[in-house]
C-alpha cells in the first residue's frame, strides 16, 4: 500500500511537471510570436511615438548604449561626451557599455529580442542587415531634420540603405598611409613618392635593402573584417569594384584581382611582415609606435597613439600621416569607408530620448570638442580654426582631401557571411594555399550563395 | 501518539482501505501533494526554463528557417538543415579540426596530469604550496588565459620570440599565430597549460585512496616504482582516468572562447573548432535554425564520444558499473 500511494504521486507529479512544462513552453511560444509582431516595420513609428509619450511623462529616463572601446572615440571621449549630455539633460541617465569591436555585432544580435540597449554603435556595413531585420528603427525623418547638406556625403552614406537611414553618422574614418620619417629619411625616400603604390614598393625595398627593418610594412590582414578594410581600400586604388551594376561581385577580376596579387607580393617579396596575417588593427598600432615597421594603413586613432610619448617609441616629428596612395599616378586613391552610426534600436522603449542623445554626441559643436581619435561628420570643422588646432593640420588637411573619396563595402543584407567568406579566400592565397584568382572566384561563389535552407 | 491502525487494511486481505478511511488519507495525501508540489514549483520553473525549454526550443529552431532574432512565423524545412551541415566541407573540416584538439589537448593533460599528481602526491615538505601553485592555471579566467597567450606568442613583441632570440635558440622572429597548423597547436598548448592542473587534482584524489600496503607488497614481491605504476597505480587510476577522460574530452569537443579570444578561428579557419563555427553561423550569419542544427549535431558527437567512453568504464573491473 505504501508503494500504491508513492505510484499514485509519481503519476501525479509526472502529469502535473508535464503540464506545467506544456504551459511554460506555449506560454514563451506566444511571446516570441508577439514579439515578432512588435518587430514588425508597419507598427515602428506608432509604437515609437507612444513609447515617447509613455517615457516623457514617467520623468526620469535611463538610457542603456552599447559602444566598442576600439578605433574611433576613445572611452574618456564618449564618457566626456555623455557628461555634457547628462548636464544639459537632466531627466536622463546615460549607462554606456563598452566591448571589443570584434563582440559588437553578435551583441547586438543577442540582446535585440530582448530590448537590453537604447542606442548602438553600428558599422557602415551593418544598416542592411540590421535594417531589414528591424533590430534598429528607420529614423529617416528624425535624420532629415538636421542640415544633411553640411554632412560629408560619404558620412551620410554609412547609414544608408535603399533610402532610409538606419542610424546617425557619428564616427567618421578612413584608413591613412603611416610612416616613420626617420625610416624614410635613413633610406633616401622622399614622401612625395608614396602617392602611388608603386612609389610604396620602391621605398619599402629601399628600407629593407638598408636593414633598416626586416619587414618594413604589417598590415592588420588576421582573419577578421580588418583584412576586408585593407583590401578594400586597395581594391578602389587598383579601380576594382565589389559589385557590378546588376549587384553581382565583380572583385574577382579587375582591380579586386591586382590588389589581392600586390598583398601577396608584398609577403612574396618579405616587404610585408608575415604576421600580418595575425594582426589586427591594434597590433599593427603597436609595431609602428615601437619602431618595428617603417608604414601601415591604420584608422585616424592611429596618429593620437603614435604621438603621445607614453605609447610610442618614435618621436612626435618621425610620425607622418599620408593620403592612402593611387594605384596608378593621377588615378583614384579611395579609402575604405570606416564610418560608423550610431543606431536606435527596435526595442527601446524611450526612442524621444535615444534620439535626443543620438542628436547631442552627433552635433558639429560636441564633435568639434573631441577630435584626437575621430573626425567631425560636418564638412565645416575641417576648417575652423579650434579643430585644426586640436587635431593638428597634418590629420586635417590628409583628412580633408581623402574624406570626400572613399570606397563603401558592399550594402548587402547577408553582408557578414560573404565577408567571412572573403577573409578565409583572402587569408587562403596569403598564406599560399590557394592562387589569388582561385581564391576570388571561391569568395564570389560566397557572396552569391543562398546558405541554409530558406 | 497516533493510532496508525486505524488506516492499515486488515491483515493478510490485502485489500484497499475502505472508502471512509481511504477518503481521509486521500485528501491528506493531495494536501501533502500539493505542498510538496509548491515547495518543488520554483526548482521545476528554473530546470525547464533554463535547461528543458531551451533545448526544447533550440530542437524546434532546428526544422524551420530563422533568419532573425526576433520570434515570428518561419518556413517550415524539416530535417533539411541538418541535411545542409552534412553536405558541408567546412562543417566536416570544423568537425576534424575539433577532433585534433579533442584529443591532443586531452592526452597531454592526462600525462602532464598524472605527472604533476604523482608529484604532488609524494611526501614533500611545504606540499600544500606546490598543489597551491598548480591550481593558479585552472583558476585563471579562460578569456585571460587565451589573451595571455596570444601576447607570449606575438610576432612583434611576443615573450616567446623574445626568449627564443635571446637564448640564441633562433635569430629572428616568428609568426607562430599565422600559420594555421602551427596556431591550432598553440591554442591545444594553451588548453594544456589551464586545464592539466584540474586533471592533476582529480588523479591525485585517485592516488589517495589506493592503500599503501599494495606498494609495500609489491615491494616485497620484487617490482620496482615502475612495475608499481603499471600495475598498481594505473589500474587502481583506472576508474578516475575514466572519468576524466569524458569530462575533458566533452570540454575539449565544445573548445569555444580560447579560441575567440585567440585566434578568432584563423589563419584561413586554420583553428575554427565546431562550437566556434556553429556561433557564427546562428549569432554572426543570425541563420538561428541552421545554428541550432549544429548545435545538436555537436550534441550527437558527443554523445558518440561519451557512450564510447562509457563503454571503457563498464568493461573496467574497478568500475562504478
Amino acid at each position: 500500500m505504501p508503494g500504491e500511494q508513492k505510484r499514485t504521486t509519481r503519476r501525479g507529479f509526472i502529469t502535473t511537471t508535464a503540464t506545467a512544462s506544456m504551459g511554460l513552453y506555449l506560454a514563451a511560444c506566444g511571446g516570441s510570436s508577439s514579439s515578432s509582431s512588435s518587430a514588425g516595420g508597419a507598427s515602428s513609428s506608432a509604437a515609437t511615438s507612444s513609447a515617447a509619450a509613455t517615457s516623457s511623462a514617467s520623468g526620469p529616463v535611463t538610457l542603456n548604449n552599447l559602444f566598442q572601446q576600439q578605433a574611433g572615440y576613445s572611452a574618456a571621449d564618449l564618457a566626456g561626451m555623455t557628461k555634457l549630455f547628462e548636464q544639459a539633460n537632466p531627466n536622463i541617465k546615460v549607462n554606456n557599455t563598452l566591448v571589443a569591436y570584434e563582440a559588437l555585432h553578435d551583441k547586438i544580435v543577442a540582446a535585440a529580442p530582448a530590448g537590453t540597449y537604447d542606442v548602438v554603435l553600428g558599422d557602415c556595413i551593418w544598416p542592411a542587415e540590421f535594417g531589414s531585420k528591424g533590430i534598429v528603427q528607420d529614423i529617416s525623418s528624425e535624420v532629415k531634420t538636421l542640415p544633411t547638406s553640411q554632412i560629408f556625403p560619404g558620412a551620410l552614406v554609412m547609414a544608408d540603405y535603399k533610402n532610409k537611414y538606419y542610424g546617425m553618422p557619428w564616427i567618421l574614418d578612413t584608413k591613412y598611409m603611416y610612416a616613420n620619417g626617420s625610416m624614410l629619411k635613413k633610406a633616401g625616400v622622399s614622401p612625395s613618392s608614396l602617392t602611388t603604390w608603386d612609389g610604396v614598393v620602391t621605398a619599402l625595398k629601399q628600407i629593407k635593402a638598408k636593414g633598416l627593418v626586416k619587414y618594413p610594412w604589417l598590415g592588420s590582414w588576421s582573419q577578421a573584417e580588418a583584412v576586408v578594410c585593407d583590401y578594400a581600400q586597395l581594391l578602389g586604388a587598383f579601380g576594382g569594384k565589389f559589385l557590378d551594376a546588376s549587384g553581382k561581385p565583380a572583385f574577382q577580376s579587375g582591380g579586386g584581382l591586382k590588389a589581392l596579387e600586390f598583398m601577396k607580393m608584398m609577403l612574396d617579396q618579405g616587404l610585408a611582415d608575415p604576421a600580418s596575417t595575425s594582426s589586427l588593427e591594434e597590433d599593427v598600432l603597436k609595431a609602428f609606435a615601437q619602431g618595428k615597421i617603417a608604414m601601415n594603413l591604420n584608422w585616424t586613432f592611429q596618429l593620437a597613439a603614435s604621438l603621445d610619448p607614453k605609447q610610442s617609441q618614435v618621436s612626435k616629428d618621425n610620425v607622418m600621416i599620408l593620403r592612402t596612395p593611387a594605384g596608378t599616378a593621377g588615378g583614384p586613391a579611395p579609402g575604405c569607408n570606416g564610418g560608423q552610426p550610431v543606431m536606435i534600436t527596435h526595442g527601446t522603449k524611450h526612442p524621444k530620448e535615444a534620439w535626443e542623445f543620438v542628436k547631442f554626441i552627433t552635433s558639429q559643436n560636441v564633435q568639434n570638442q573631441y577630435v584626437a581619435d575621430s573626425l567631425p561628420i560636418w564638412s565645416a570643422s575641417y576648417d575652423d580654426p579650434a579643430v585644426i588646432k586640436k587635431a593638428g593640420k597634418q590629420l586635417v588637411s590628409v583628412a580633408k582631401t581623402q574624406l570626400p573619396n572613399m570606397i563603401l563595402r558592399p550594402q548587402v543584407a547577408n553582408y557578414n557571411a560573404a565577408s567571412q567568406a572573403l577573409q578565409v579566400q583572402i587569408q587562403d592565397a596569403l598564406l599560399g594555399k590557394k592562387s589569388p584568382q582561385d581564391a576570388l572566384n571561391s569568395a564570389a561563389s560566397a557572396f552569391s550563395s543562398q546558405g541554409p535552407p530558406a | 501518539m497516533t493510532d496508525t491502525t486505524a488506516q492499515l487494511p486488515p491483515a493478510g486481505t490485502g485489500r484497499p482501505p475502505t472508502p471512509r478511511a481511504g477518503g481521509t488519507s486521500w485528501r491528506a495525501r493531495t494536501r501533502e501533494g500539493r505542498f510538496a508540489l509548491a515547495l518543488l514549483a520554483p526548482s521545476i520553473i528554473v530546470v525547464f526554463g533554463i535547461v528543458v525549454y531551451p533545448i526544447l526550443k533550440t530542437l524546434y529552431t532546428s526544422l524551420f528557417a530563422v533568419d532573425t532574432p526576433f520570434g515570428g512565423h518561419f518556413p517550415w524545412v524539416g530535417l533539411d538543415n541538418y541535411k545542409f551541415a552534412l553536405q558541408q566541407s567546412d562543417f566536416w573540416s570544423a568537425i576534424l579540426r575539433t577532433a585534433y584538439f579533442t584529443f591532443l589537448s586531452t592526452g597531454f593533460e592526462l600525462v602532464f596530469g598524472m605527472g604533476i599528481a604523482l608529484l604532488l602526491y609524494a611526501p614533500l615538505r611545504g606540499r600544500w604550496l606546490f598543489r597551491t601553485i598548480v591550481v593558479l592555471p585552472w583558476a585563471l579566467p579562460t578569456i585571460v588565459n587565451g589573451a595571455m597567450w596570444r601576447y607570449f606568442f606575438n610576432a612583434q613583441y611576443g615573450v616567446v620570440n623574445a626568449a627564443l632570440t635571446q637564448l640564441g635558440i633562433s635569430s629572428s622572429y616568428h609568426a607562430f599565430l599565422s600559420s594555421p597548423f602551427a596556431a591550432l597547436n598553440i591554442v591545444v598548448w594553451a588548453d594544456v597549460w589551464k586545464n592539466t592542473s584540474l586533471v592533476a587534482f582529480f588523479l591525485l584524489a585517485g592516488l589517495t585512496t589506493i592503500p599503501r600496503d599494495l606498494y609495500e607488497a609489491a615491494r616485497v614481491d620484487g617490482y620496482g616504482r615502475w612495475g608499481s605504476f603499471v600495475h598498481i597505480t594505473l589500474p587502481l587510476l583506472r576508474p578516475v582516468i575514466v572519468v576524466v577522460l569524458v569530462l575533458r574530452t566533452i570540454e575539449a569537443f565544445k573548445v569555444f572562447d580560447i579560441i575567440y579570444v585567440m585566434t578568432g578561428g584563423g589563419p584561413a579557419n586554420g583553428t575554427q573548432s565546431i562550437a566556434f563555427y556553429t556561433y557564427q553561423r546562428a549569432f554572426s550569419d543570425e541563420y538561428f535554425g541552421y545554428g541550432s542544427a549544429l548545435a545538436y549535431l555537436i550534441v550527437v558527437f558527443i554523445m558518440v564520444l561519451a557512450i564510447i567512453y562509457i563503454r571503457l568504464l563498464r568493461s573496467d573491473n574497478y568500475g562504478m558499473a
